[in-house]
């Protein structure tokens, strides 16, 4: 038996087989290889270098700006201000507040969002009775929602976390359904011929196969969250990024609404990169095309 | 029609005048027919036909993914109810779960019969191993060829220990040469380990080649054309599909699935070829 076999992955597709036997061991053919690899990180470094240069022109732009009279604070105003702020404590506050609130509101909105999505997914009678409501409150921007939450729900944390909640969960859900929707019959057809029952398949087949489509649901939603961040900071907060900012306004004190800004669009940018991560590790067994 | 009991010399398909029409847009098409077909204990048939012929739908009835409009499907003399692990199923698009490695796949459906992980491993092992991906045991589905990717799916179908195998143009999405590779590895698993085998295709060489009888079907309505015996001398081989006797079988299968009468159908019940014996106790 094992002689045939063998044979047969020997001569077996010529062309595919060379390159997956390449993949399985690592050594094979090692100069193709690390030319291949230090190519690669040329180009990597190229492209960062891009990256840096046109960083350093946009603030030499803005620096320009603000030198010949427009109303802008200077770049070192900004990280003077941003100093100021971090070494009295009050942004390192700030930030607690404002991602406490992006976190909590997202985290349960996606705690939600996902069990309601495989439901609709799953059950045609669940699909009937909850869709008609995601559909039309999934129009209604999040932040309309906030004069109803205030007169509900008073102005503590409460009505912020709940428009941040909705618009984590309205991301998430749409997307989680539309991963189940999607599900490839032939694969829930193979479960079941070998002998898999439909708990099986939804929890073998049905669950990894949406895990996809939810993640690319949990980065708009934390995106529509933290967009709906600083509206929600607008509610009576004491502390809270959008709060400073709405602060700053007042008092027409520009760096610290620049700081409040890029702030915001940093943090946003690591969490959507940590998300990303988590997308490339679950979902590394996907075939892109 | 009564339900026949299961007899050791019974046939192991039996399907008894399945009829399976499909609505479309108001109107009815008939894709299965009246059809009557017996398959033995270890016999290797193949299905061939034009598209539309109902060969899909007739393994989809046995698979237990679709049930007949009348008539039934019947193993070992029980009815079909529903898909379960005495029918092995191949499909044409591999249907590997992507984000299971190899072995994951193999051991899916031991995973649920309810084996231990010992035991899951080393029966997947056999099995990987009898279809030559050894190496690749831990490798993802998307680093795998086409030919690799349906020797995986052989594989899983073949862990469980069904007594049927029933493939849907297994190698109908691979090149030529793989083709040929893979179908000269398939008799050869199968003559080790035998099962009862209902191959589907389109491909008039690849039913001559593999088959102990070939069903040649038609379309509007489907129906069963004919039914050929294959008797090739020596084992099959690539010298097989050279010799006189390969090519007049394959002509006569070709002349019955291109050049149909109108209206012809026959039973390929096994009553219907050796006249039945009178009264089986």
């Amino acid at each position: 038996m094992a002689s045939m076999t063998e044979t047969v992955t020997a001569r077996d597709e010529p062309g595919t087989a060379t390159s997956a036997s390449a993949l399985a061991e690592p050594n094979a053919e090692p100069s193709r290889r690390t030319r291949r690899a230090r190519q690669d990180s040329a180009k990597r470094a190229r492209t960062l270098l891009l990256s840096a240069i046109s960083i350093a022109a946009g603030i030499g732009v803005w620096w320009l700006l603000s030198s010949i009279g427009f109303k802008l604070p200077s770049p070192a105003d900004v990280v003077v201000r941003g100093w100021e702020l971090t070494v009295d404590g009050t942004l390192g506050a700030d930030l607690v507040a404002s991602l406490t609130r992006v976190l909590v509101g997202f985290a349960l909105g996606t705690i939600v969002a996902i069990p309601v999505g495989f439901l609709m997914g799953w059950y045609a009678w669940a699909r009937g009775l909850i869709e008609p409501w995601i559909q039309f409150f999934r129009t209604i921007p999040p932040l309309a929602i906030i004069p109803l939450a205030i007169v509900l729900l008073g102005i503590g944390e409460e009505p912020k976390i709940l428009v941040i909640f909705l618009a984590a969960f309205f991301a998430c859900v749409i997307s989680t359904f539309q991963g189940v929707v999607n599900v490839d019959r032939t694969l829930i057809n193979a479960a079941r011929v070998l002998g898999t029952k439909d708990a099986g398949i939804f929890v073998r087949v049905v669950v990894p196969a949406s895990v996809p489509f939810i993640l690319v649901g949990m980065r708009v939603g934390l995106g529509a969250a933290w967009a709906t961040l600083v509206a929600a900071e607008l509610i009576a907060a004491q502390q809270g990024l959008g709060y400073r900012m709405q602060q700053a306004q007042l008092y027409y004190d520009l760096p610290t609404i620049f700081v409040g800004l890029i702030v915001i669009g940093v943090l946003g940018l690591v969490m959507d990169r940590l998300l990303l991560l988590a997308e490339k590790k679950l979902t590394g067994w996907q075939e892109r095309r | 029609m009564t339900t026949t009991t299961p007899t050791a010399g019974g046939p192991r398909i039996s399907v008894r005048n399945v009829t399976r029409t499909f609505d479309l847009k108001g109107e009815e098409f008939v894709a299965l027919d009246d059809v009557s077909l017996d398959v033995a204990d270890n016999e290797f048939i193949t299905v061939v036909g034009p598209s539309g012929c109902g060969k899909s739908t007739l393994m989809n009835i046995l698979a237990g993914l679709d049930t007949p409009t009348s008539g039934e499907a019947l193993v070992d003399g029980r009815p079909v109810t529903g898909p379960g692990p005495d029918r092995g199923v191949i499909f044409q698009q591999y249907a590997l779960f992507p984000w299971l490695t190899v072995r994951k796949n193999v051991e899916f459906g031991l995973k649920t019969a309810g084996l231990s992980a010992k035991d899951r491993r080393e029966k997947a092992e056999h099995f990987i191993e009898m279809v030559g991906l050894g190496e690749f045991a831990d490798a993802l589905p998307k680093m795998l060829s086409g030919g690799m990717k349906q020797r995986c799916a052989i594989a899983r179908a073949y862990a469980v220990d069904p007594s049927i195998l029933l493939m849907d143009e297994p190698f109908g999405a691979l090149d030529a040469l793989t083709r040929v590779k893979l179908q000269e590895q398939l008799l050869d698993t199968w003559s080790r380990e035998k099962r009862t085998v209902m191959f589907i295709t389109h491909d008039v060489d690849e039913a001559v080649f593999l088959a102990n009888r070939v069903v040649v079907m038609a379309a509007r309505p489907g129906r069963i054309y004919d039914v050929i015996d294959v008797e090739l001398p020596g084992p099959r081989t690539e010298d097989l599909r050279l010799s006189p006797e390969f090519t007049e079988l394959r002509n006569r299968v070709w002349s019955a699935v291109y050049h149909q009468t109108p209206g012809r159908r026959v039973d390929a019940t096994h009553r219907a070829i050796a006249p039945s014996p009178t009264a089986v106790a």
